[in-house]
Parts: structure tokens; sequence; C-alpha cells
């Protein structure tokens, strides 16, 4: 197995720490991670993104220009990266504030109401752990409970408290991933 | 006893093997893509842990000769920089060849010259394995291409320098720097007690004693037959320095061609072996892992036996100069690049391999 | 009465001086009437009297004093131009027990090494500086230095320094002394017996600060002459350093802890 997953939105979304509790999750499954993330000035309030690599087999590139997986946060992400999804491959989206939606025929497609559902828990911290739940519901290549020892090795202990919040967005994301094409 | 795994940066696991090998003293300045290194270090405060000393010097300039400082006295003392900064430590740098010391340097490779971009590069190839600053000397330069060999050069780069007396440079770049992976961590080491110093290493500045003349750490021989023959000492001890020589072979055993290429470039490779091989291009990866020593020898060795070697590096064709001299003239050396923060892909890595090697 | 021999003078017990084991018995490369010659001594004699040869790392610079190491019987390092004061933070941070000092000119701590100097004394780093000032570059030959006196002639300041051009003379003693790290600051002078004695009570009190009060770095100028550079007899230097050099970087305690 090799999943190679590029995450990508605006800077605060918690990009780059999903990815992170995703590489952690991989750690403890057993599996070969990478996590490569963009850097500099951009990541001010701008777009960020990060590459996620789980493998069962050593990681060669850690950067990559096309993607079994695609997970988008904003328009920005969608003109860039909609593009170097594999053929077959999966883009998984938020349609809010997305005005141009995906059009390729070739690849499956899902949406999750990440914000929306982030505001009904009354928490808006706890979107991108509603987009995990969507794409771990997709691709299940870490079960749960390496997710929930991988959101503990990724939190200082001081934020522990908050690992049952994280859980339940993490079901819900699981709950509200919806179908939109399928390849 | 399970063993310590944790997903780090590169940055990140390079400061944490500094605590754990044991080292004396880090000194450095901040720059991007490598301030996690000094962040790391003092948010771990390894001064109430081990008694390491942790300083955010004034300048590069400063730091580079502070581990002078700390190397004079035979402890175990180490900077971090990214290419503007690692020209600034030049100067310190050749001081700390011409006056024999160990030491460890990283240069996490931004794209140059002058402030140039802050992405990754592999621009600073020849002022690492070429000396750098000025005046004949070497360093013994490691090319990590994933955070656990970071992780793992920072011992192996002090057991180098001290071997050689002469500095020990990690040449990473922004991508190994910057990104995560898993690494095992090792045993806490012990730091060096005062006596196992004196002990070991006898050159030391460490107060004399009546048994003992003073020693004197210094670069300067105002007569030029001394400052030959110490020339000549130096030499010797580079030459000496190729029985250290480090490299792996990926998928080389029925290869037609054959990748050259260090660190991230390296990685890279891989995933464009892979492409290649489905398109049924027998192809390999001879990746050095020490850039000085370079691995001439075995180079030269598969120049009888492949149809061509393509050099991958970021930056416009350094290394490519080393491989041609290497393989003399034996089989064909093409280079393939990019510069300015950009980093290759694999499918152009391929596509440069069908029309510079294969259809060419 | 039978007249004292030669070997009745050097008897043990008609000695009152003699030179230290501190230094070594290579003659001095510094010209006849230098102070250097002092001040290595004075400051041997200190680290002497105190015990501390097994516990002493000292900095030479680059300048003439860049081979004090050949002269003082202590382990040393040789920075390069300016950056001693790195050197000895890295030192004492590392050997906290050692008495750590630089010893370095003008050219080295007023200029090139600026940044090095004010850092190290503002982190407060518990070493000692000595610093001789004579006003000019004497290695290279007399060049004007960031302490050349306005109107002072040097080699590349032949018809005297122009400070509308050149700019003035840096106090750099004063600057640092506002330092809260500097602890003890203070200038001296080695060309008489009394500024000798004065000067070595001075360092005296400096290695008893690292050693036992250990609350910041202690900083020893000693305004010295430089009869080559400056063209003149060695007592034509002393006489012209009272006159020209004492009033604009006069003698005396700049900082004295409190």
């Amino acid at each position: 197995m090799t999943e190679e997953i590029i995450i990508a939105g605006f800077g605060g979304q918690g990009v780059l720490s999903m990815g992170k509790i995703l590489a952690y999750s991989g750690i403890m499954q057993d599996q070969e991670v990478s996590w490569m993330p963009s850097y500099g000035p951009e990541m001010r309030g701008g777009t960020a993104n990060v590459t996620v690599i789980l493998s069962d087999d050593r990681i060669s590139s850690p950067i990559l220009n096309e993607y079994d997986t695609a997970i988008l946060l904003n328009q920005q992400s969608m003109d860039k990266f909609e593009a170097t999804v594999k053929k077959g491959g999966t883009l998984l989206y938020d349609p809010n504030g997305i005005i141009k939606h995906p059009s390729r025929k070739d690849i499956n497609i899902y949406q999750v109401e990440g914000a929306e559902e982030a505001a009904k828990m009354e928490s808006t911290k706890t979107f991108n752990m509603i987009v995990l739940g969507a794409y771990l519901k997709l691709k299940p290549i870490v079960i749960m409970e390496n997710v929930i020892k991988g959101l503990k090795k990724s939190l200082p202990s001081r934020h522990h408290h908050l690992v049952p919040l994280n859980e339940k967005a993490i079901t819900r994301g699981m709950e509200v991933v919806k179908t939109i094409q399928t390849v | 006893m399970a063993k310590e795994l944790r997903l780090m940066k590169g940055n990140e696991a390079i400061a944490e093997a500094a605590i754990r090998a044991g080292a004396d003293a880090y000194f450095g300045y901040p720059i991007t893509p490598q301030s996690e290194v000094l962040e790391y270090l003092m948010g771990e405060k390894p001064y109430e842990k081990t008694g390491m000393v942790v300083l955010q010097a004034e300048s590069e300039v400063a730091a580079i000769n502070m581990v002078y400082g700390g190397a004079s006295c035979g402890r175990k003392v180490m900077t971090s920089s990214s290419s503007p900064g690692i020209s600034l430590k030049q100067e310190g740098i050749s001081y700390m060849a011409g006056a024999e010391l160990p030491g460890l340097i990283l240069n996490v490779v931004r794209g140059g010259p002058g402030l140039g971009t802050i992405q990754p590069s592999q621009s600073d190839y020849n002022q690492a394995v070429k000396g750098g600053g000025h005046g004949d000397y070497k360093l013994v330069v490691l090319a990590p291409a994933s955070v656990q060999e970071m992780y793992d050069f920072v011992e192996k780069g002090f057991e180098l320098s001290f071997k050689y007396r002469t500095p020990t440079m990690i040449l990473s770049d922004g991508v190994i720097g910057q990104m995560m992976e898993k690494v095992e961590l090792s045993e806490y080491k012990p730091r060096w007690t005062h006596e196992e110093v004196v002990k070991m290493h006898p050159w030391a500045t460490t107060g004399k004693t009546a048994d003992r003349e003073r020693n004197i750490i210094t670069s300067l021989n105002l007569q030029s037959d001394v400052q030959e023959e110490h020339n000549l000492k130096l030499q010797a001890k580079y030459k000496k320095m190729e029985e250290d020589v480090m490299f792996e072979e990926v998928m080389c055993d029925d290869a037609e061609y054959l990748f050259v290429a260090f660190g991230s470039s390296a990685r890279i490779c891989q995933k464009a072996i892979q492409n290649a091989r489905e398109k049924g291009i027998k192809v390999g990866l001879l990746r050095p892992i020490t850039l000085s020593p370079f691995p001439s020898v075995i180079i030269r060795k598969y120049a009888d036996k492949v149809k061509g070697m393509l050099s991958v590096e970021m930056n416009a064709g350094q290394m490519v100069h080393d491989i041609k001299l290497a393989v003399e003239g034996k089989t064909k050396v093409e280079y393939y690049g990019r510069m300015g923060g950009i980093i290759p892909i694999p499918s152009d890595i391929v596509k440069a391999l069908e029309t510079k090697l294969i259809g060419g | 009465m039978a007249e004292l021999t030669f070997q009745d003078i050097v008897k043990e017990e008609n000695l009152v001086y003699k030179k230290t084991s501190l230094l070594t018995d290579k003659a001095l490369s510094y010209c006849p009437g230098c102070g250097h010659g002092t001040a290595h001594r004075i400051l041997m004699e200190v680290i002497d009297e105190m015990g501390y040869q097994d516990k002493t790392v000292g900095v030479a610079p680059v300048g003439c004093s860049v081979l004090a190491y050949e002269f003082m019987n202590i382990d040393m390092q040789q920075a390069a131009h300016g950056r001693a004061p790195a050197l000895g933070t890295a030192i004492k941070r590392i050997m906290p027990n050692h008495f750590v000092f630089t010893y370095q000119g003008d050219g080295d701590l007023a200029a090139i090494g600026t940044a090095e100097t004010i850092h190290a004394i503002n982190r407060g780093e518990n070493i000692l500086i000595v610093f001789i000032n004579n006003g000019i570059y004497g290695m290279t030959g007399g060049q004007m230095a960031p302490t050349t006196l306005p109107n002072m002639k040097a080699s590349t300041c032949p018809f005297g320094r122009d400070v509308s051009i050149m700019g003035n003379p840096l106090r750099i003693t004063e600057l640092i002394a506002n330092l809260p790290g500097a602890y003890y600051v203070t200038r001296q002078a080695v060309h008489t017996p009394n500024n000798v004695r004065k000067a070595k009570k001075a360092l005296k009190k400096a290695f008893e600060y690292q050693m036992n009060v250990k609350k910041g770095t202690c900083f020893v100028e000693i305004v010295s002459n430089c009869n080559s550079g400056w063209k003149m007899t060695p007592v034509q230097a002393n006489k012209w350093m009272e006159d020209n050099m004492f009033p604009y970087y006069p003698l005396g305690d700049i900082k004295v802890p409190e």
C-alpha cells in the first residue's frame, strides 16, 4: 500500500496539523511516512499545502507532481491541484467558498461540509478533523485506534483534553461525507 | 527495549541528535529554512539536562568563531545555518581547517546567489566540497537524504571530524530540513568529562598542566617552508579520508543507465526509477553519501558497465564535473537539474534521461 | 668588604624580582619601547600569583600581539581578526571554572571586531578583555586605527586624521561601559613603574571578579605607545602619549562594581 496525498487550503485551516496527525497515525500502524510542507512567507495567512505519503515500503520522493488523493479546502488550491490527481484518484473538497467546482470526469469526487459542521459543533478548530474523518471514511488506510494514538502524539500533553472532541469531529466527518461522482 | 520512534522535521532531528550524541555546545543564528534547529534546542533546554551550551550568537560570524573556541577545548561543538549564513562562516571554517579543529556545521541549502530564495537548492555543492573559504583544505561533507540520516549524521559527523581533526559539514537542503519523517531515536550518550577530554585530545586547550608543554591552537605559520609542511600534512589527511567514503546503490545490478544524485534529488530519482522501469528503461541510482570524500572509485567501476550517467542536481550542474573526472571518459555523462528553489519532478527526470542519454 | 660578584647578585636571597615562569624564554618580537611586553608580563604575573596556569585559556588576536602565544606559557588560541570575544564566550561557557581572557589591539577590538566586543560584553560573558590601545595598526605598518587621534598622522592618513572625512576616534571603552553586562571597566597605562603597578592591580581585580564574583565582563584598556608607527623614539613616544593620548583617553576607572 502506498497512498500519496496533497492537502491544501488557507493558512490557519489546520492543513499542516491534519497532515501531521495522519502521518503520526501511519507511524502507529508501522507504516513509512513523509510530510513535506510548503514553507516560507506564503504561510502567513496565504495558502498552505502539505504532501503526506503513507506506505508499507520505503518512500522514494517526498515531493510529487501527481497524487492518489487531493484534499482541497479553498479555490486557489482547487485551481492548482485538481489537475494533479492521478487518473482514477480521489478528490475531496469542502464546497464552502468554492465557485468553480471540479470538472474532471476521470476521478472520484467527494464533498465534506467541514466549515458548516464545525460551526454546528461550535468549535471552528474541529474543521480539519471533520475533513480528516471524511478522508478516512473514503480511504481507511489507518484504523481509528491508531488515529487517536497519532493525535495524542502530535498534540502537546496540555491539549490532550481535546482528544475526545477531535474524535467526535472525525466521526462526524465520516458520517457527512458525500459522493459527487465515482468512476 | 522498544524502539523510540518520533515524527520529526529534519531540522528538529539534528537538534535532538545533538543532545543525545552528547554534544557540548551549539551556537547559531536564525535564518530560513533552518531556524528550527535553534528553536528546538532552546525549547528542550539541554543546558539543564546534559549541560550542553546553547547560545544564539549575534551573527553567523560570531557563531562559527564560538565553534572554533569550543572545538579548541576538545569539545563536540556545532553550528547550523543556510546558504547566505554559511558564506559568512567561511572565514571561520578556513581557520578551523588550518588549525585542525573538529566541529560540525549544518547547511540547509537554499537557492542563491545572494539572498536568493528560501526554497530548497543544492547550489552550495561546490562551496562545500571544494573547501569554501580561502586556502587549500577540504571538509568531510555528508549529504543526508532522509530525516533519519539527518539524525544519524550528527554522531557520524562528530566521529569523522574528530578522527581527521577537520570540520564536518552536513550538506542538506530545504526539503530534508523542513519535511517530517519517522525517526528512530538513539540512547542518550553522556557528554565527555573534562578528564576524558584531557586524555583523548592531548592537543586541546584545557589548561597547561605541569606534565605537558602548553597547547596552542593557531592556523598561523609565518615561514613558507613551515606552512608548506603543514599543507602537505593536511593533504595527506584528506587523502586518508577516502577510506571513509560512503554511497548507496539502488537497483544498480541490471542498470544500463545510472542516475547520480545526492540528498533530496536522490529521493526524487528513486521515484523517477519507478517511472522509468515501468516504461522498460533499466536505470539505477548511485547516491554519494559522502560528497567529500567523493565516491570516485565506484563511479569509475560503473563507467565500464553502463551506457551513460545522468547527474541530477538542484543547481546549474556542479557535481556533474566530479562525475566526469571520475569516469575518465569511459561513459557519457549528462546533467539535468533545476535552479532557484524549484524541485525537479520525476517525469522531467525520465524525459531528460530519454533525450540526453537514450535518444542522444 | 669584598665586591659583589654576578653570582652573588643572582643568589635567591638577593633577588628582589624575577621573570615569571608564565613567560617563555622566547625573545619578544615587539619593538624596543613598546608596551606589549610589559602588559604581557603583568598579566602572566597575576595568573602565576593566583596559581592558575593549569586553569587558564587565553585568546590571541590578529595584530602585533598575534604571536602572544609564543610568549605566554599557557594554553592559548589564536582567533580570526576581531573574533576573540566569540572564542572567549565559548571557552568560558564550556569550561566555566577556567580563567579566560582575550588580548586584543585597537584595530581588532574596536574596528573589525566591534560586534563581537559589544555583544560578548552585553551578554555579560564572564571573561576578561585586555585592550591595548596605541591608536594605530602596528603590525601592518602604521595605518589609521579607529582610535587614531584627530590630526594624528598614519600611513593611510598621511596628512593627519581629518575627522570630517575619516570620522572621529572611537572611545569604545566608554561605549561598552554603558552596557549592563560590563562589570568592571578601567583604563590604565604601563609606561611608568607607578602605572605598571596600578595596571597590575586592575588585572588582579579583574581576575578576582571573574573567578569569585562572576557577574559580568571585565574590561581593562591599556593606553600604550607605538614608537615605530608614530615614528618617534621610545622616550618621545611616551611623552607624546601623555600629552595627546591621555587627554582623549583619560586614565582611571570608568565603571566599578557598586
